[in-house]
């Protein structure tokens, strides 16, 4: 009894390409989040190395790792605000 | 250190909660069904309820540990600043509208949705109660910390305010409230944190913070035998000397006042440098630098040695950019304080040494998670299993979880984690300015690293320092109000409600998830002053390795794996919950805390993640294989 949701929501028939969506995200940021934590444990010395305007690596690489979820994010928001759009107004299953 | 207690601030502090007082009580008068309580009647603006993300999810040891970490190991903080953001990734991506369309008001009836299963119910809700419990702690031992400075009070005192003023906050309004006092602190903690990195930026790097801060003394010693016999300063009186390895220590006394200096036997002359001590005398007596804590001799410390700048040594960078402002950093050199503590003369004594570090192992790992000089295969492990955890922990945290059930649709709860990400991603960035901040800005309290982000504002005035320890207060408030709504909603909405199948109206309903809401305070203010000398860092670590253990797996296992059966979850949630426990309480650190030696733990890691959440994932597996045949025949499938 009683496990919907709080709310009622609309069907929504773009759920399985957001899904699809969503793992592809997903995967390309825990691959570059993978790489810091792997350079980090194998190769730390690296995480030193001086590369643009002389910051390193370990700041570019975190910094860059912060910036890319909000970028990521708001790529994801659009594809999806499209796909819902798209699919929920000519009838696609 | 001892704090000076101002006026300023206890009014700044007496008007926010009020506000926040007042916020609930008027918001109060708007709960009465459960739908109310536990998920704001799933209408807040998806803006809103991303700033309230914000709020709950950058807590005390977000605003508090992490700067005192940055303050005290450098990017080493930072580096949960990069975990927990990256987290938020899990979320948005994989769990945020799949939970939406599943859930109703608690983590445990999305999990619950498909099987309907009594194993689930209690499963979910036992770890929601734990992992909100574990949560909880750090927040009351946080809120403790900060009221002795900014109000004078003992730590206990503010244990027992943070837990009552919650408990009238969410046993008077629920949901509603707790998400406008999480919109409203979140907004101004990035407001001013922003502001404070700003006037550090403008202030620039220079050798001396302040007019007024206090460069430890240096004498000229006279060594015979190895030891120390007569200093330069003909006032002084050497009393003895310790050994700690390759570092030997002095004692001093002047006019009757003992202090302990550290011996450096250099190329030239030897000489003693003055270090920063507690003492616990023979009678029970705690003396600071030898005088009482009154004295105010414990001072705020943190400066740079060199500030270097295209390979040339200066007094003062003046304003500076950010990307100037790290680069500069890098290539300077900075005094970090080493802790040693030992037994001299029947006297307990902890004393905090001048580190010359280089900037370039300051804006790098390897001062706390030991990753290059001075790592083994199981520093590195370490490293790893805490990033894992911090990885996958977020978007398992009850508390967490629940704030998508205020939102009215999937879209807005998928707007109000990209508003969440954006916020948060911003204050973790401000971190490693606030961190650093304090630490080349004189914002250390050597004996508590949770007051770097104040101190630091302290450094540029007493009204700045109160309106940011305030908001500190006040996201202490925040946080611990979400865990309680999520701990109360696992009491009386998963357990009484759905587990023992009472039968409760709709307002009996918020009158059981309000007293079970006083009950968990209860417990909450009783461990926050049991824990008094814990970590808040460790604890919030503790309570994502449960997490990501317990909920986890459950939770993308049922997304995404179609083979997952309700025993495999009850059994995964189980096995992850008491591994992460069993291995935390046999960890180096805990060992540390019991008094044995850390080295004699069985389990070798301070972070139990990287055993912990695979081994939950793979109980599900093997649980659910075992046990599909038996309930695709008996359960049917209720919802997708």
């Amino acid at each position: 009894m009683l496990h919907g949701p709080a709310v009622e929501l609309g069907k929504d028939k773009s759920i399985e390409k957001k899904t699809r969506l969503g793992v592809v995200m997903f995967t390309i940021y825990m691959i570059v989040y993978a790489g810091f934590v792997l350079i980090g444990t194998f190769l730390p010395k690296a995480l030193g190395v001086k590369f643009i305007s002389g910051q390193n690596l370990a700041f570019l690489y975190g910094m860059g790792l912060i910036v890319l979820a909000g970028v990521m994010g708001l790529l994801y928001n659009f594809l999806c605000t499209r796909l819902e759009d798209r699919l929920n107004k000519e009838g696609h299953s | 250190m001892i704090y000076q207690v101002s006026s300023t601030a206890i009014m700044i502090f007496i008007a926010f909660v009020a506000m926040v007082l007042g916020l609930s009580f008027y918001f109060a008068r708007k709960t009465q069904s459960a739908s109310g309580y536990y998920a704001a009647g799933g209408q807040i603006h998806w803006a809103v309820n991303g700033i309230a993300f914000a709020g709950d999810y950058l807590s005390a040891a977000s605003f508090l540990g992490i700067c005192g970490m940055i303050a005290f190991f450098g990017y080493d903080g930072f580096l949960y600043s990069i975990g927990y953001l990256a987290g938020w990734v899990v979320a948005l991506f994989l769990v945020a509208e799949p939970l939406k369309r599943l859930g109703k008001y608690t983590f445990a009836d999305a999990l619950d949705a498909k099987f309907n299963s009594r194993g689930i119910k209690l499963t979910a809700a036992i770890s929601t109660l734990v992992v909100s419990i574990f949560y909880l702690i750090p927040q009351m031992v946080g809120a403790g910390a900060i009221v002795t400075p900014l109000l004078g009070l003992p730590h206990w005192i503010g244990v027992v305010m943070v837990g009552s003023i919650v408990i009238l906050i969410v046993a008077t309004a629920g949901m509603t409230s707790t998400t406008y006092v999480q919109f409203i602190k979140g907004g101004l903690l990035i407001v001013f944190s922003l502001i404070v990195v700003v006037m550090v930026l403008n202030k620039g790097i220079q050798r001396t913070p302040s007019a007024d801060y206090h460069k430890s003394l240096v004498l000229a010693a006279t060594l015979a035998d190895g030891r120390v016999t007569a200093v330069a300063d003909d006032s002084y009186q050497v009393l003895g000397q310790h050994a700690e390895g390759d570092l030997t220590f002095v004692k001093l006394a002047k006019a009757g006042i003992a202090s302990w200096w550290k011996l450096n036997r250099g190329a030239q002359a030897p000489e003693l440098e003055e270090t920063l001590s507690v003492t616990v005398t023979r009678a029970g007596n705690t003396l600071y630098n030898g005088e009482a804590k009154e004295a105010g001799k414990f001072y705020q410390v943190g400066h740079v040695h060199k500030v270097i700048v295209d390979g040339k040594e200066i007094e003062e960078t003046g304003p500076v950019g950010p990307f100037k402002y790290i680069k500069t950093l890098e290539s300077s050199q900075i005094v970090r304080f080493t802790k040693k503590a030992f037994s001299f003369d029947g006297e307990k004594v902890t004393l905090f040494f001048q580190t010359i570090t280089p900037g370039s192992d300051i804006m790098k790992p390897g001062l706390y998670y030991k990753l290059d000089k001075g790592s083994t295969l199981w520093s590195r492990l370490d490293f790893f299993s805490l990033m894992l955890a911090l990885f996958l922990g977020t978007s398992a945290l009850p508390h967490i979880l629940i704030r998508y059930y205020t939102v009215p649709s999937q879209r807005a709860a998928r707007k109000s984690t990209i508003v969440a990400i954006a916020a948060i991603g911003f204050f973790y960035i401000l971190t490693l300015f606030l961190g650093t901040g304090a630490m080349i800005n004189g914002g250390l309290d050597v004996g508590n690293s949770n007051m770097s982000a104040p101190l630091l504002a302290k450094t540029f005035g007493i009204t700045l320092f109160s309106i940011i320890s305030a908001i500190a207060f006040a996201t202490i408030l925040g946080t611990v109000s979400g865990l309680i709504v999520a701990s109360s909603g696992a009491v009386a909405h998963d357990l009484m409600d759905k587990y023992m199948k009472i039968q409760m109206t709709e307002k009996a309903k918020v009158r059981a998830g309000r007293i079970a809401a006083v009950a968990v305070g209860i417990v909450a203010i009783i461990l926050g002053i049991l824990f008094e000398k814990q970590n808040v860092s460790f604890l919030v670590g503790l309570a994502f390795a449960i997490a990501a253990s317990a909920n986890l797996p459950a939770i993308l296992m049922l997304l995404f794996w179609k083979r997952t059966t309700a025993k495999g979850i009850a059994a995964a949630i189980v096995v992850g919950m008491l591994t992460a426990l069993v291995l935390i309480l046999f960890s180096p650190t805990l060992y540390e805390i019991y008094g044995l030696p850390p080295a004699a733990a069985p389990f070798p890691l301070q972070n139990p993640g990287i055993i912990s959440i695979p081994l939950g994932f793979l109980t599900l597996i093997v649980v659910s294989l075992l046990t599909k045949k038996r309930e695709t025949t008996s359960i049917p499938e209720k919802a997708k």
